[in-house]
């Protein structure tokens, strides 16, 4: 029994957590941190480590584009149509006879972007609600957390759809609404995180030293919400890059010319029984950055050692 | 535990009200008429189709008009498809994408819970890794990926399933339900490790192990109670997960559901189905989300006494 009691993940977690805070506030005073403790962790998890790797290669990759693409983004060969994977074309070509990976590392600067300034966006508006909701508490967080249910209940496909209507099928826009969607879980993690760590016997200890509020916030509140706001932010750009590609899927999101993974598989759909690769391809990429960020998002909450509250 | 539902549920009220409020301003907000672009229509013609639905009157007797019509359950008149009620519209699309969604969420919760209960009992050993894996391969591939590949290979390439359609012929339920089910499987997988692996760790557990209880029972009835309140907390956000799924679903399938309908709505600029539709999804939603948060308020002791204490 207790060797399922200690097999188990979370036993581990907890008991390393305490001795975790132990040794932090001990670090803090010395100038180290937590975050080299962390990064000793991650750098055990050779998944979290692939995925890193990887995300900086695309990364790269979808930064770089204009200079390494082998062709160029509209370069169309009408003679050569669509034509499966070859020593020329690595990743096949288009109806168009336009290079597949040149337009996936074009798609991928969009779709990236678009998870980036997302999550941004997200993380802005949803930590400083989150926040103040949390320590302010009373007839202020009812109201704010009231508002963030509200906007919860609604659902977001029309808000996209209509504001794409009313002001044009703009790429900042994308940004700003689906970012205006994604920042209300972060906003409950914080402001959940913030309530409970006021509870908690060392904040009532700093205040029972006389620890002004303040300082109460930047030494202990900041530094304790982190770790889930940075594993959070993680796990979001993944959901931002999905939902993107989800509402280019549809038609209401990237707009052609303008390219991104989403729509690239949306072609690739229409042509699949005769060009699969059109399918395959972007859809890999997709499916790998996704898997990369999220076992990224996975080895930092072990290595924050983030207690697993969302899933 | 009354006082509790009753204020959880007067909360969903405002909620649903402002759903409303915005969605129809929002719509009301869009530049182009459903009318502007059928060149042939007469200018009277034109003035009599707009006298007909109201949109010759000041925004905000519409609003009075479009409340006390909904106050009597009716949702008004569709835009595009002339002499239909969006309330027929609805209850021709619902029942498919209902029932789509009933499999979907039956999918969901057989799968991902017994893989995921499956994993908790023996932590980070194959039978941890292999469940939990393809989790993470359900979560990071998208829906409408999942299904245009499920097409291709039991569709096209093995040709034992039908592709499309809904209820026309034998099986042709099981790829639209299985690719909708499959995300929030992974999802329900994790969430049910999560909480089993808790639980299993508390110490209420140890004692019905001290007692002497066979494991089996210490897992299903000790263990799984507590371990599926984040599953049955999450099945709010599932409903509207699904529910948004089902139009990207009914879109690859080509079933006559009410997601199509929402979508091509949404492109016809058909005003009253978009608000008719959000109103009926959003009220869903909310109510769905209320279900599962009394759902997963009774089911976690700790939370029952405290609210029948308050009494």
């Amino acid at each position: 029994m207790s060797e399922m009691l200690n097999s188990t993940s979370e036993a581990q977690g907890s008991t390393s957590s305490q001795s975790g805070r132990v040794d932090s506030i001990n670090e803090y005073e010395k100038g180290t941190s937590l975050w080299s403790d962390a990064w000793l962790r991650l750098k055990k998890n050779p998944l979290a480590l692939t995925g890193l790797g990887f995300l900086v290669f695309i990364a790269l990759a979808c930064l770089c584009t204009p200079w390494i693409a082998p062709y160029g983004y509209e370069e169309q060969n009408l003679l050569l149509g669509a034509s499966p994977p070859s020593p020329q074309h690595w990743l096949g070509t288009d109806t168009f006879g336009r290079d597949l990976l040149t337009r996936i590392l074009y798609g991928g600067r969009v779709s990236l972007m678009v998870g980036l300034i997302a999550t941004s966006v997200a993380l802005l508006i949803g930590v400083t609600w989150g926040a103040i909701a949390g320590f302010v508490g009373g007839k202020v967080d009812a109201v704010m957390m009231r508002l963030v249910d509200i906007i919860y209940a609604l659902p977001f496909m029309i808000f996209i759809v209509l504001l794409m209507v009313v002001f044009g099928r703009n790429l900042w826009l994308l940004f700003f609404a689906i970012g205006a969607v994604e920042w209300l879980t972060m906003a409950r993690i914080v402001r959940g995180q913030v309530q409970s760590l006021k509870e908690q016997e060392f904040v009532e200890a700093a205040i029972s030293i006389g620890l002004s509020k303040w300082a109460i916030i930047r030494r202990h509140l900041i530094p304790n919400a982190l770790g889930p706001v940075i594993v959070y932010t993680t796990l979001t750009i993944p959901s931002v890059m999905l939902l993107e590609a989800f509402l280019s899927f549809l038609g209401l999101g990237i707009q052609p010319p303008q390219s991104s993974w989403g729509l690239l598989i949306s072609y690739g759909v229409e042509s699949m029984e005769e060009y699969p690769w059109l399918l395959i391809y972007p859809g890999l990429t997709l499916t790998l950055t996704l898997f990369a960020l999220n076992f990224l998002g996975d080895g930092l909450r072990d290595a924050l050692d983030v207690r697993a509250s969302k899933d | 535990m009354l006082n509790f539902i009753l204020s959880r549920s007067m909360q969903s009220i405002p909620v649903i009200f402002v759903v409303i409020t915005i969605t129809f301003f929002l719509v009301r907000f869009a530049p182009g008429g459903p009318f502007d672009d059928e060149k042939s229509v007469e200018p009277e013609v034109k003035a009599a189709l707009e006298a007909q639905y109201r949109l010759d009157q000041p925004l905000f007797s519409q609003y009075a008009a479009y409340l006390g019509d909904l106050a009597q359950g009716d949702l008004g008149p569709s835009f595009k498809y002339p002499g239909r009620s969006v309330n027929e519209l609805i209850a021709t699309g619902f029942p498919v994408t209902a029932e789509l969604g009933l499999y979907a969420i039956l999918i969901a919760l057989c799968i991902g819970g017994i893989s995921g209960v499956v994993a908790a009992l023996k932590p980070n050993t194959a039978q941890d890794y292999v469940p939990m894996s393809l989790a993470m391969l359900g979560i990071c591939m998208p829906t409408f990926l999942l299904g245009p590949l499920l097409i291709l290979v039991f569709g096209i390439w093995l040709e034992w399933l039908p592709v499309s359609g809904w209820g026309d012929l034998p099986g042709d339920k099981i790829l639209p339900s299985f690719t909708l089910g499959a995300a929030y499987a992974a999802y329900v997988a994790r969430l049910s490790r999560g909480g089993m692996l808790e639980v299993m760790s508390q110490d209420y557990i140890r004692t019905a192990r001290a007692k002497g209880l066979p494991e089996r029972v210490v897992v299903l009835k000790h263990g799984l109670r507590g371990g599926m309140i984040p599953v049955v907390a999450y099945l709010g956000p599932a409903f509207a997960g699904i529910l948004s799924g089902s139009f990207v679903i009914e879109t690859i399938f080509q079933i006559h559901g009410l997601g199509r309908f929402y979508v091509q709505a949404a492109f016809n600029r058909d005003y009253t189905m978009i608000l008719g539709c959000t109103v009926f999804l959003a009220t869903l939603i909310v109510v769905f989300n209320l279900l599962s948060d009394l759902l997963a308020a009774w089911m976690n002791p700790r939370l029952r006494s405290q609210l029948g204490g308050n009494q």
